[in-house]
């Protein structure tokens, strides 16, 4: 992905995020997440990036 | 519980026959080799399967009638194989519904279909509904044709002592108390089962989230034996409803409470009846119904650490508990009173020695653990018990409106036959083979000219020969040598070429296969298989 396609999906996520009902972000995002990983099909990269997207929450 | 106005066992559809305690008092006192308590169908299919060993036994149950509390409803396929192994399984076939199919919701709109593994060569369907008072009746029309077993109804069990080679059990019925000795014991007497309290042994393990009311009700629904799931259905937000069909018209519905409400006012017939009718609302049934019975139910994998104390065997409830959701309970019953008794009857006529039955714990322990992995899972989500587990099982339900591989999370995947991998009585496995059961595992089953491979097995151990030349010397009173021919459906399912051999114990389970079997490698596995062989 070039600089600029990530910028892309970063806009298109927050859209999207603003459009859904404030109660309904986390079941969103927990959809987006099932559905990024049964494209990636490597459960070993996925099970990376849940641990990498765990840290620094609070930072 | 019933409705206002009838009695406990006043049924719409089955008369609950009345029992009397033993009025010949004579000989209440005799010696008995096997005593086994709690006349559920745990206890009588122990008691079948001990007396088509030869091995006679005396049954004892503190009811005059069958159960009326609980209420297993789905036999699954390898249970039939032990029902037809006892003479038994004809009238269940009859009655019962077999079915393949469950069909998952979420919110009214289906998200998933699956078909339990079913095929042409399979004898059975994968799981048969029926109610526990017909498993109960015609197991004990069975047993009435049994002279080997003799049944105490209205006789409970209040002491149990240890004493050399067998137990004195102290029993009282309306008559009278008196004591009797017992060589093994085998106690069927269900959850709260008394001789696990008089062994002072407690069952371990966890509660899980979530109640459920299950109800019976009687109404002329027009829909097929499919299990329905219905996740967040608009009768109840947020909870989980189940129903099944069963014969005489009668379908069961379990349907989660929610968080906070109250067990006594969910259990209150009036409320009982408004949350049944808003189930049946959301089914699109606008007919006439009526309410047969109810109960409420939370889930527990709750076990025992032993199945065995000393000459004291835990078979069905009595030794395990677990989640309705992998309709494992009554079924891992009806394996544990079958595992224990091929291997108890061949320790009392002395073909095997008593290391045989140090093998039962681990097997069937091991089965109920095996049961409580897939049953959490089933549990979690069925009934989510933190914030994340709940997130992430709506997050599945909303993608599996629109795309199928997130439905499959809600595929219960119910009723794995368990594989004895690590029994100290299996053989290890022979490497050669490419494919087939690996020793431990249940035999598959398979079309063999008119009939089944099920049909060929011998009463007490079978040597499969897929044309392996292994002379005449193998032939025993508790062997039968079945012969297969190479490439036939049997030996494709059994990876086995010509020249190979499958050992098959009395449970129909895999002792031991080789590409290239002796005679003294067939008799070595036999030797292990009933406890004589070495690790």
């Amino acid at each position: 992905m070039t600089p600029g396609e990530v910028e892309t999906v970063y806009e298109a996520l927050a859209t999207t995020l603003d459009s859904v009902e404030a109660s309904r972000r986390e079941l969103f995002l927990a959809k987006l997440a099932l559905l990024l990983a049964h494209d990636i099909a490597d459960t070993g990269r996925v099970r990376r990036r849940i641990d990498e997207a765990a840290r620094n929450l609070d930072v | 519980m019933r409705p206002a106005g009838r009695a406990e066992t006043d049924s719409l559809y089955f008369d609950y026959p009345q029992f009397e305690a033993p009025a010949d008092r004579a000989r209440l006192d005799a010696p008995v080799p096997v005593a086994i308590v709690g006349a559920g169908p745990v206890g009588m299919t122990a008691a079948l399967a001990l007396a088509r060993e030869g091995v006679a036994s005396v049954l004892f149950d503190a009811k005059a009638t069958f159960n009326d509390g609980s209420r297993a409803i789905c036999i699954a396929r390898q249970s039939y194989h032990i029902l037809e192994r006892l003479g038994a399984v004809a009238p269940f076939l009859e009655k019962s519904l077999g079915w393949t199919t469950g069909r998952s919701f979420y919110r009214g709109r289906q998200i998933l279909e699956f078909e339990m593994p079913d095929s042409p060569r399979e004898k059975y369907r994968p799981m048969y509904n029926i109610e526990q008072q017909y498993i109960e009746q015609f197991l004990w029309e069975a047993i009435e044709r049994e002279p080997l077993i003799e049944t105490r109804w209205q006789s409970e069990v209040t002491g149990v002592e240890d004493m050399d080679g067998g137990v004195t059990l102290s029993v009282r019925d309306p008559h009278g108390s008196y004591r009797l000795r017992a060589d093994w014991l085998l106690a069927a007497d269900g959850a709260r089962s008394a001789v696990r309290g008089l062994r002072g042994l407690r069952l371990k393990g966890e509660n899980y989230e979530g109640r459920y009311v299950i109800a019976d009700v009687q109404m002329d629904h027009d829909y097929p034996t499919i299990r329905r799931a219905l996740f967040d259905p608009d009768c109840r937000r947020g909870g989980t409803v189940l129903v099944h069909r069963q014969p005489d018209n009668i379908w069961r519905i379990d349907y989660q409470l929610r968080d906070g409400e109250d067990e006594a006012e969910a259990i209150a017939e009036a409320n009982v009846r408004a949350s049944v009718a808003a189930v049946l609302a959301e089914l699109g049934y606008t007919g006439t119904w009526e309410l047969e019975w109810w109960s409420i139910y939370s889930a527990n994998t709750l076990a025992l650490d032993d199945y065995r104390d000393g000459r004291v065997f835990f078979i069905g409830d009595s030794a395990h508990i677990v989640p309705i959701f992998g309709v494992r309970g009554l079924n891992n019953g009806l394996a544990d009173a079958q595992n224990v008794a091929w291997k108890l009857a061949r320790v009392i006529d002395g073909k095997a020695g008593e290391a045989l039955l140090d093998s039962y714990s681990p097997e069937r322990r091991g089965a109920t653990l095996d049961v409580f992995a897939n049953a959490s899972k089933s549990a979690r989500f069925m009934t989510p018990p933190t914030p994340g587990w709940q997130l992430m099982r709506d997050a599945a339900l909303s993608l599996a409106l629109s795309h199928p591989f997130a439905g499959e999370l809600a595929n219960p995947r119910q009723m794995t036959p368990y594989t004895y991998a690590d029994s100290p009585i299996v053989s290890p496995d022979d490497p050669g083979f490419p494919s087939g059961p690996v020793p431990g595992a249940p035999l598959p089953e398979a079309r063999v000219g008119s009939g089944y491979l099920s049909d060929l097995l011998g009463p007490g151990f079978t040597l499969l020969s897929i044309g392996a030349d292994l002379g005449d010397g193998l032939v025993g009173d508790d062997l039968t040598v079945v012969a297969l021919q190479p490439g036939s459906e049997a030996a494709e399912m059994l990876g086995a070429g010509p020249g190979a051999a499958y050992l098959v114990r009395p449970d129909s389970h895999i002792a031991a296969r080789w590409m290239h079997p002796t005679p003294a490698l067939v008799r070595a596995a036999l030797q292990r298989s009933i406890g004589g062989g070495r690790r």
